[in-house]
Order: structure tokens, then sequence, then C-alpha cells
């Protein structure tokens, strides 16, 4: 089994092909180039370096986000275009499950977290002592939230993203020595851990048609969201009036 | 042998995807317009056009093969808009366009979507050929331009502050008629008296062929806001045509003084603001009268769309410009 990995969901532009149980190619940059200009050349890259012709591919998986909207749609678009290219199905990774997924064997809970401004961050809970479990599904909620909801397990946690620079003081503040923090290699994004996740749900039969694959943005537009906080008021208003 | 372009529009609230024969023969011409979505915020959201924009894009490209009769076999090349235009909607497009390029290993043309603007004419016309005098006007561009060979511009003028569209949107939102501009004030332009009101026609000293239109705009605003403050009633309809035609007469003008003395018989309209069906009476008219023959692309093809990006994309693809694969969008592209 052949997967290709795309990862774009934050400032690490990513792309891996694992082959079986062998990453035969990964590249991966953290670095302020757009991704727009750095992800496929990165794939042509590993494509050329390691000979491979991407009709071999079984799937894509993509890192379909929370992250950045740009971001993600730079790596939906990518997937979407050689999907169809190729007539090659998409498998839909949450990023923050493919983040979590490389910390196997880990006896502590695992909490990415990828700043998501205005005090938020994407997040989930994971453990991965021995099956991979979702205990929170990824969602946008404050940093406090989500610190409040790791106090009540009462168990030692491991944040890795970047949130942790952002948030460390205050994940210490309440945490202390529960807390723990990924080493560089398994703290960010990696599209390795995409195409492995992805593995899994294709072994699963669980994809999706190119032209299906859409992000998970988890929020609206800043257009939505103040029309909807007017539409409210403006309910909000009647309500009282009756 | 002729040559199969694939073209991809995604600068701001249509995608499109279309296949054209040599530059000059349409196969296919699908157009996703978002129009609906963005009615109800008045205006074009870029976050909303960028999500419809990756949800359509593969449907659209799709429809524009089956349309054409043809598979990604037959395509020889691929021409995608990279600017300018809202950069995430470009990046989706580009984003796609790269991809299905790369993976088909066809060649990659990137278009700047205002030349796509006056290739629509060679859709329409298969024999017209540069060198020619355009005017292209749009929702974000007012230029008056020498084609001199196919993707090679000599830029005359262009507009100092609003485009043209611009100000029909901004005067559609002032007298209450909302998004999209240039078709509702061409509404109700209809109904109206052009002469009802006299707003100005602006001009830049010692450049002839440049543009401006926000005295134009700012005198429709200030006359609304003197209006409402007098209580006078004023006639929608009325200010809508007034303001159209202080816009036409502008434009008519310019492009018709830089034909005249650049010695031009020919002049080729472009742009989304080509729709309008007062500016093309206008300058058919003014054309007829001296001796100009006029080019303006049928109504379809003058809105966005990926045929003309296809058609630019091919006169590129025989010159030999090609896109590598870290082809990124520039939202201020120029021409």
């Amino acid at each position: 089994m052949k997967i290709l990995g795309i990862e774009s969901a934050s400032l690490v532009a990513s792309v891996a092909i694992v082959t079986d149980d062998i990453v035969t190619a990964e590249y991966t940059v953290d670095y302020k180039k757009t991704h727009s200009q750095t992800l496929l050349p990165m794939l042509d890259e590993i494509v050329r370096m390691t000979e491979q012709d991407l009709k071999t591919v079984d799937a894509i998986a993509v890192s379909a986000g929370p992250g950045s909207f740009t971001g993600l749609r730079i790596g939906a678009a990518t997937a979407k275009g050689l999907g169809l290219a190729l007539e090659k199905p998409l498998i839909h990774v949450p990023t923050v499950d493919a983040m979590a997924y490389g910390l196997q064997g880990c006896r502590w809970l695992i909490s990415p977290i990828m700043d998501a401004r205005r005090g938020q961050v994407y997040t989930g809970i994971y453990s991965f002592e021995d099956e991979f479990e979702v205990i929170q599904e990824n969602e946008a909620v404050a940093i406090e939230t989500l610190l409040e909801q790791l106090e009540n397990f009462e168990n030692e946690v491991v944040f890795l993203g970047d949130g942790v620079p952002v948030f460390r003081e205050r994940i210490i503040d309440r945490l202390g020595s529960l807390a723990h923090f990924a080493i560089p290699a398994c703290a960010r994004q990696r599209a390795a851990l995409v195409a492995s996740l992805g593995a899994k749900y294709f072994a699963e039969g669980k994809t999706v048609p190119a032209d299906d694959f859409m992000p998970i943005y988890l929020r609206d537009s800043q257009a939505e969201r103040v029309r909807k906080e007017k539409l409210a008021k403006a309910d909000a208003v009647v309500v009282t009036e009756e | 042998m002729s040559t199969l372009v694939l073209g991809i529009e995604s600068s701001c609230d249509e995608t499109a995807a279309a296949v054209v024969r040599d530059g000059r023969d349409i196969l296919s011409n699908v157009i996703s317009s978002q129009v609906p979505i963005h009615t109800i915020y008045g205006g074009v959201v870029p976050e909303l056009a960028s999500r419809n924009h990756i949800m359509n894009i593969n449907g659209v490209i799709r429809q524009s093969l089956s349309d054409a009769g043809v598979t990604l076999d037959d395509i020889d090349a691929v021409a995608v808009t990279f600017g300018p235009g809202l950069v995430g909607a470009l990046l989706v497009g580009v984003a796609e366009a790269k991809a299905l390029a790369y993976g088909r290993g066809l060649p990659l043309v990137g278009v700047n979507h205002m030349e796509g603007h006056v290739c629509a004419n060679f859709l329409d016309y298969k024999e017209l050929e540069p060198p020619f005098l355009c005017l292209i006007v749009s929702g974000g561009h007012t230029h008056l331009a020498m084609m001199e060979d196919y993707g090679s511009f000599r830029i005359l003028g262009q507009t100092r502050d609003d485009a043209a569209g611009e100000a029909f949107d901004k005067v559609a939102r002032a007298i209450g008629l909302g998004y999209p501009g240039g078709p509702k004030v061409e509404a109700a332009a209809k109904r109206g008296d052009p002469e009802a009101y006299h707003f100005p026609r602006g001009k830049v000293t010692d450049h002839p062929y440049d543009f401006t239109f926000s005295g134009i705009k700012s005198a429709v605003l200030n006359f609304l806001n003197h209006a409402s403050m007098s209580g006078e009633t004023v006639r929608q309809e009325d200010v809508a045509a007034s303001f159209q035609q202080a816009v036409v007469d502008v434009l008519v003008e310019r492009a018709v003084a830089a034909a005249l003395s650049l010695k031009q018989d020919r002049l080729v309209l472009a742009g989304g603001v080509a729709c309008n069906g007062a500016l093309r009476a206008a300058l058919e008219s003014a054309c007829e009268r001296e001796g100009i023959r006029l080019y303006r692309p049928r109504p379809i093809l003058c809105t966005d769309n990926a045929a003309m990006i296809a058609s630019a994309g091919y006169f590129h693809f025989l010159k030999g410009d090609r896109a590598d694969w870290s082809l990124n969008a520039v939202p201020g592209l120029e021409l």
C-alpha cells in the first residue's frame, strides 16, 4: 500500500510517501515561505529523489484541518488536483489526530494545540498507550477551557504544536508537573504521520472522492459570524418585546 | 494538429473552467457563480468565495471536460489565472491547476486575468489579431492599452483611484441597490432619465488617457446626502441613469480620443463592465461616427470566465511561456 501524505494546516509544509511500513520519503519545512510556493516543488523533489511514479499511489491523505484557512485550502486544492489527475481517492485526516498519532506507546494523554488566535487553540485529546483513541474530537476552544478539561482527568499530558510556545506558561501554571512537552521531531505536523494515519483509514475503507473533499474549518468566516451575531441580537430584541 | 487548453479561473466570485481549441474555439465554458451566496452580505466575502471555490472546483473542471467531449488525455496544456484578484480565491485555482498539470505531466501557463478579458475577443472574432487599442473596464481595473502582440501590452492610461466597476458597486450600495452593483445600476438606469442630474466627468490634468472615477462617485454621495438633509426625494432610477451616463461619457470620450490620436481604426472592449448595455451602445455609435471598428465580446465572455483564460494561455503556450511548480498567486499583478 502506498499513501501520499500532504500537510499544510499551519506554518509547516510537509509531503511524504509511506509505502507499507516504510516512510519512503518525507520533506518537511517549517519556514516562512508560502505553501503555494513550497508544497508542489517539495513533492516533485521527493518523487524524483525516490524515482516514484505517482500513478502507483493508492490514495492521497490530506491534513484536513483545523488550521489556517488558506493553508488548508492550498493542501486541499493540491490533493484534489492530484486526485483528479491520477484518478485516486483522498483520505480525510484531521490535523490534530495526525499530530497525536506520532506518539505511539505514550502513557500520558496527548493534546496537540495549534494557536488559533483570539486566545483559542485548535485541539483534541488522545491516548495512544495501546490503541489510538480519540478522547476529545478536534475543536476550537479557549486554552483555559482545555486546561480545565485536562485538570479533570488528573493525568499527565504531553502537549505539542505551535500553541506550545504561546501558552507554555499558562499550561505550567495550571497543570504543573502533569504537563510535558514533546521533543522537536514530534512537536509539529508531519506528512508522514498524515500518511500513516491515512493508511489506517484506507485499510478501513475510509476514503473520499477527490471532488467531495472539504477542509475542516471549525469556524465560520468573519462575515458569517458578524451576520449571525446581528441576527441573534435582533432575535433577542424581539424576545424582550414579547 | 490542434491544441486544447484547459483554462481555470477563480480570481473572485466565479469558479470557472473551460476547454478552448487553438485559442479561438470554445469547446466548453463552465461558470459556477457565487452571486446568491454573497448577495446577503452586500458584496463579495473573500473567505466565503475561497470556501466555495475549493468545494466546487473539481466538479467544474470535470463538467468542462465532459461538455467539451474530451478527457484529460486530450488536453495539451493547463492555463490558470494567477492574478490580479482576491489572494485566497486565486490560490485555490493556482494550487489546483499546478497539481492537475503536475499529476498529468502537462505544461502549465500562468495567465493575467486582465489579459484574459482582452483575449475573450479572440473567441468571438476569429480574425482579430494584435496590435490593437483596448479599453479594459472591470470591478478592479480601468485601462487603456495597446496590445502590441499576443501577451504583450503597452499601458496608455489607467484609473488613478476607483475602477469604473468599483464606482458602480459603491453607488449601487449608496442608492440601496446592493450587490452586484453593475447589473443592478444598469437595470435601474433603464427606467431613469440620464439627464436628470449632472455629475462631473473627471479628467486627470496632463494625462489624457488616465481616468478618475472617485469624483463622480463622491458627487453622487454628496448629492444623496444633500437631498436627504433637505428632505428632497430623489428617484433612484434617475440617479442610477445619470451616474451611469457620466461614467459612460468618460470611457467613450477617452477611448475614442486615444484611437484618433494614435490612428487606430480598431477598438477592443474588454472586462466585466463591457457587459453594460449603455456603454456598448454609446461606444458603438461613437465608433461608427469616427470610422472605428468596435470589437466587444458576447456578455457571457465579458464576465469572469475560464475560456478567456484558456485563450490567453494558448498564446503564451505558443510562445513557450511556462510556469513552474512554485507559481504563486499575485493579487496585485499588473498588466
